[in-house]
């Protein structure tokens, strides 16, 4: 059952996560944009998702949306009801959130580029795509890397909050089983147990892929 | 959007904030006060202190804060005959006194964390200088380490307190009324999801931002023989454009 949890917890943690670095990379260029709306944009989200707890927002994106989608098509006099799938909410919400946070670990990255190696790319030719792609990402990749680690090992935490809308991740199937066994401490310990070694196994991963991405790089 | 809910609600809504404020300044302060010698264990060389912090401060920051929760609220129930005999258990049965435990661990953890990094980034040279200057180990530490880490650490901390107080609305999941769990009540009562959860969600912004503007200016005024002088020195230095921040 706790196995059956962990699996669900991942699966939401990995969706989250891709959704949060599609975001944060996009939050990242209306940050640094020259256009005023998507400069706007982009600062409100992180303004408002970072100031906002993410139980409030869960719950607001679970029981709100539905109610939302109802109420607008009820003025159309479309009456129908409409169920969110726990997964689906808990993922996009917690993505949404996370997606704040990669946007400034993406920023930060992009301001350290350097700005000469970009020039130089344009001079010989490339066009904006390519400079993108060959010039700007990789190095964007490993300046963000240890930020983007924090934000996996938070977000993987934060999933357990998704319990409070039933879908049956870790902490969700330890509370179940708790109850029926009566054995609260144990099964909420085991689970703690297992979110523990999730941390150590991303640790272990990010060192690795933090070396793989500054092979070739001197150290100061 | 129905505005007369939003603002019959406002009522309701504040009292709940004032008890998320209220656990968030004592769990803050108690959080501040254990974790500074959590924090000097955690640096010091004997594995005897060391290990037990570092393990310590390794699990609050390692699982879920809402597991730590419903570890000590619900958890403390499978105990119930040793705590009574401790006579504790007057204290694990209140759903209260076990949200204000759990978080200020868990804050002590991560400030802990936060000191430790500061401790570290005191300049070599000063703790030379002091040693050289016959302080003791007690001494140096209470007048060169603590308060340069303090400073150090103070942008970070403000982070932290940012982050416990969004926390605290966890613990409307073990029954508390605060501003989370007025908010959840009221809507279980009218339905009015999004008008509640937006109000609530935008008086957790106001008080976020006010933490923050507390903070910038606690560090305006901590930093102030760092801060550059409004005369011509100054102006020379405005003068000349920072670089590297061309994609702005």
């Amino acid at each position: 059952m706790l196995w059956e949890g962990l699996q669900v917890t991942l699966a939401v943690g990995v969706c989250a996560m891709v959704l949060a670095l599609a975001l944060g990379l996009l939050g990242a260029w209306g940050k640094l944009s020259r256009n005023r709306w998507a400069k706007g944009v982009a600062g409100t989200y992180t303004t408002i998702i970072r100031g906002v707890p993410e139980l409030i927002l869960i719950l607001l994106v679970y029981y709100g949306t539905p109610t939302l989608i109802q109420n607008t098509l009820e003025g159309f006099g479309i009456d129908i009801i409409i169920d969110i799938n726990p997964f689906l909410a808990g993922f996009i919400t917690i993505g949404f959130i996370y997606g704040a946070f990669a946007t400034e670990v993406f920023r930060g990255a992009f301001l350290a580029l350097d700005r000469g190696q970009i020039e130089a790319a344009r001079a010989i030719g490339m066009n904006r795509i390519l400079v993108f792609r060959r010039v700007m990402l990789p190095q964007v990749w490993r300046f963000a890397l240890p930020g983007l680690g924090n934000v996996w090992m938070v977000l993987i935490k934060a999933t357990a909050l998704i319990s409070v809308i039933q879908l049956p991740e870790l902490l969700r199937n330890s509370d179940i089983a708790a109850r029926a066994v009566r054995e609260p401490f144990t099964f909420y310990f085991a689970a703690s147990l297992i979110y523990l070694s999730i941390t150590i196994v991303s640790m272990l991963a990010q060192q690795v892929a933090e070396r793989r991405a500054n092979r070739g790089i001197v150290r100061a | 959007m129905n505005l007369e809910i939003i603002i019959n609600s406002i009522p309701a809504l504040l009292d709940g904030a004032m008890l998320t404020i209220e656990i968030t300044v004592i769990s803050v302060a108690l959080g501040l006060v254990c974790s500074v010698p959590l924090a000097l264990a955690r640096v010091s060389r004997n594995p005897l202190l060391w290990g037990p912090a570092y393990g310590f401060i390794f699990f609050f920051r390692g699982t879920p804060l809402l597991v730590q929760i419903f570890l000590i609220y619900y958890g403390s129930g499978q105990f119930v005959d040793a705590l009574k005999s401790a006579g504790l258990w007057v204290f694990f049965r209140e759903a209260y006194f076990c949200a204000l435990l759990t978080l200020t661990l868990n804050t002590a953890a991560y400030t802990a964390e936060i000191l430790r990094g500061a401790i570290m980034a005191v300049p070599k040279g000063e703790i030379e200088a002091a040693r050289a200057c016959g302080m003791s180990q007690a001494l140096l530490y209470r007048r060169i380490i603590l308060p340069k880490a303090f400073r150090l650490a103070l942008p970070a901390y403000g982070n932290e307190v940012v982050f416990l107080f969004q926390a605290t609305s966890l613990v409307s999941i073990i029954t508390l009324m605060d501003l989370t769990g007025v908010a959840r009540v009221l809507v279980a009562r009218s339905f009015a999801i999004y008008e509640l959860y937006i109000t609530a969600a935008a008086i957790y912004l106001v008080i976020t931002y006010g933490i923050l503007f507390v903070f910038k200016k606690i560090e305006f005024r901590m930093m102030g023989h760092l801060r550059q002088r409004p005369d011509g020195e100054a102006a020379v230095a405005a003068g000349t454009k920072p670089t590297g921040i061309g994609l702005r």
